[in-house]
């Protein structure tokens, strides 16, 4: 154990470094987000995750974040447990039915200013579920989307690019 | 034990055998063979392997652990009403459940009547029946098993959890710290899986099978293409054959290595999460750049793989089997040696070996309470009748025998990986991908059964003379693993439940479909 501490101490750092915001991002998210809310929130963002039909393919990428590699908490967004604590909530799925009234109660359970993010190719169209008796997705037939994320899953780089636009865009200037 | 007479024997008295299903046999009985069947399943020890609907018919498939035999059973029902499984097999009733809520057969005299998948929000009843049926008016709240005591109190957990993970409700009893009962009510990531593959071409439908449960998107796809391949009686080139293999023990490996870190993690040992996830990522990386895909997703097609290796794959896969060589161990000692993490799991969330008998559990969560038992062995499947491996087994039945199976099993991945990467055959004369094209003209019902990280998982396909989806039924393992964690978790504190949770990993999505 003392050895691995070392050896993590001298190795220097396995956190690569960030890719650029992406500019589809930027550009969607562009006028979305009023001076006040910038200055609320400045350079931190808070996200809820919620999995509303997901194939949990979406959630092992975003677990892939906050390793070490990616390390997602070193610019300053980090996932909470509760709405409530959240500035953002990240739907993955193609909102089953029986999830949707979930995934409304948790948008609701969170407090203004906040973004909803659509990640995958689920929550961003439907995917291949769209249109079956049992999920009414994408998302935005559901609720309002501010960014989306597409792929299936969407790599580790694709939703931190995605992310740090969003974050880019709430930053106080 | 294993009955007085043969799974054979007795379906041969009782039924008569259906023209081709492959590559094991098919037997439909009348309602009274049916109930024969229930009276030997009594004296019996066969394992239930799946039970599924269509609109007049149930079906369910049974293996005799001792001999590896295989069958699957069909029960025509006209009116709609079977004679229930769930007492002979507990394992059956969710499984009935689900077949009344999306086909509406009744199970008679079953052991839970209460609906599953369905959770009045589909705008429709019973929808894969030949008649769908007006929502109920007004549904009420579904009713939990009711518990009583002294001093109980009750914590509904779900369905949006507090962490990255899939939703599902679980209602715990619990008398101050002590959990005396959880009950699980799952069905929320419900997306219809099995009616969106009816009437879809193969191609189309196996997209969906590798969506039935991201984390094991390759295993689902195996065992969707060989049901299909089984089903038109084709087989696939050597080498996709070896390839499959291959992307099938990285899949493991990578699941694995996350979950052994997470369930530390939950322990709230971080350190080791911080250095497996590592681990993780580097596995998810070679198998990108062998296969184009971090999870594989879409690479194992119906007719052999969409990708072949690439001429530096066998060099990438083989530095991958050294670096974990090198830094797993380590870890596995430190894992071992961390007094307070053997606290958290050693003989926390015991599952007896009785109970994952009794339901037929696979996977880790089998193999850690003594059930022998892995499809890539019994039946078994090219091409792992030519490579050397060995089934790890442990009897405490605790977080820590899951963790050690799994730790096992990862050296076991290694070693199978450098195995098949140094004996991949060559491409076959005349094709120029691993793969063939399917032929249509001729129809067919195939099953399979694939060994995922997570245990075995069942396909069973019906397709038409155009190689279309008619019937798909895909038993992802989680069926006979999550009665299993409302067994484990009795007795322990409810802060040993992510603990539990996290060393079982059961699949909602595989589950819920
Ligand atoms: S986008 Fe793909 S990986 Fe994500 S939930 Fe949908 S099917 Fe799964």
């Amino acid at each position: 154990m003392l050895k691995h501490i070392l050896t993590s101490l001298t190795g220097g750092p396995v956190t690569e470094a960030a890719p650029a915001p992406a500019d589809p991002a930027l550009a969607e998210l562009a006028g979305k987000l009023d001076k006040a809310a910038k200055a609320r929130l400045g350079r931190s963002l808070s996200i809820r995750e919620v999995d509303a039909g997901s194939c949990n393919g979406c959630e092992l990428e975003i677990h892939a974040l906050n390793n070490p590699i990616y390390d997602l908490e070193r610019f300053g967004i980090r996932f909470v447990a509760s709405p409530r604590h959240a500035d953002v909530l990240l739907v993955t799925g193609p909102v089953a039915r029986n999830m949707r009234e979930a995934l409304v109660r948790t948008w609701d359970a969170t407090p203004g200013p906040k973004w909803l993010v659509a990640c995958g190719d689920c929550a961003v169209s439907g995917g291949l579920f769209a249109g079956g008796y049992a999920c009414d997705g994408p998302v935005e037939q559901v609720l309002p989307v501010d960014l989306r994320i597409p792929g299936c899953p969407p790599r580790p780089t694709d939703l931190l690019a995605g992310l740090l636009a969003l974050l880019e865009t709430s930053a106080a200037r | 034990m294993y009955g007085e007479e043969p799974l054979f024997g007795l379906l041969n008295r009782v039924g008569t055998p259906v023209e081709g299903h492959r590559p094991w046999p098919r037997y439909r009985l009348g309602r009274d063979g049916w109930l024969r069947l229930i009276e030997g399943l009594a004296g019996n020890a066969w394992s239930l392997l799946g039970l599924w609907g269509e609109p007049k018919a149930v079906h369910a498939a049974f293996r005799e652990d001792f001999s590896g035999d295989v069958a699957v059973v069909s029960l025509d029902c006209p009116q709609g009403r079977f004679p229930s499984l769930s007492a002979v097999r507990p394992a059956a009733n969710r499984l009935e459940r689900a077949a009344h809520d999306l086909y509406g057969l009744t199970a008679e005299r079953t052991t839970d009547p209460r609906p599953w998948l369905d959770h009045d929000a589909w705008g429709v009843r019973r929808p894969l029946s030949e008649q769908p049926a007006a929502p109920v008016p007004n549904p009420g709240p579904y009713t939990f098993l009711p518990v009583e005591g002294e001093g109980l109190h009750q914590i509904p957990v779900g369905p949006v959890h507090a962490g990255i993970i899939e939703p599902g409700h679980f209602r715990f009893t619990a008398n101050g710290e002590t959990v005396v009962r959880l009950e699980e009510r799952l069905g929320y990531v419900h997306r219809g899986v099995e009616g969106l593959m009816q009437g879809r071409p193969v191609t189309e439908a196996a997209k969906l099978a590798a969506r039935i449960s991201g984390d094991a998107t390759v295993a689902h796809s195996l065992a969707f293409a060989r049901a299909v391949e089984a089903a038109l009686g084709i087989e696939v080139p050597a080498r996709a054959v070896w390839l499959r293999a291959l992307m099938a023990e990285l899949e493991r490996i990578a699941n694995h290595l996350g979950d052994i870190g997470a369930i530390c993690n939950d322990a709230a040992f971080a350190f080791m999460l911080a250095q497996t996830s590592q681990l993780r990522e580097r596995v998810l990386r070679t198998a990108d750049a062998c296969f184009g895909h971090r999870l594989m997703m879409d690479r194992v097609i119906p007719g052999g793989v969409a990708s072949d290796l690439p001429e530096r794959g066998a060099g990438l896969l083989l530095e991958l089997v050294a670096e974990l060589r090198k830094r797993f161990p380590p870890l596995v000692a430190i894992y071992d040696g961390k007094a307070s993490l053997q606290d958290r799991t050693v003989t926390t969330g015991i599952v007896s070996a009785d109970l994952v008998t009794r339901f037929g559990a696979g996977g880790h969560v089998g193999r850690a309470s003594g059930r022998d038992q892995d499809a890539r062995r019994s039946p078994g499947y090219a091409p792992y009748d030519e490579l050397a491996f060995e089934v790890p087994v442990l009897t405490e039945g605790d977080v820590n025998a899951r963790v050690w199976v799994r730790i096992r099993e990862v050296e076991q991945s290694l070693s199978l990986i450098e195995q098949i990467v140094v004996r991949l055959p060559a491409i076959s004369r005349g094709l120029d991908h691993p793969s063939i094209p399917l032929e249509s003209g001729r129809g067919g019902e195939g099953m399979a059964l694939v060994e995922s990280f997570r245990g075995e998982i069942l396909t069973w396909v019906r397709l038409d003379a155009e190689g279309v989806v008619t019937r798909c039924h895909p038993r992802d393992p989680s069926w006979f693993q999550w009665p299993l964690l409302e067994a484990a978790i009795g007795g322990n504190i409810v802060a040993d439940f992510p603990l539990c949770n996290k060393s079982f990993n059961c699949s909602y999505a595989g589950h819920d479909l």
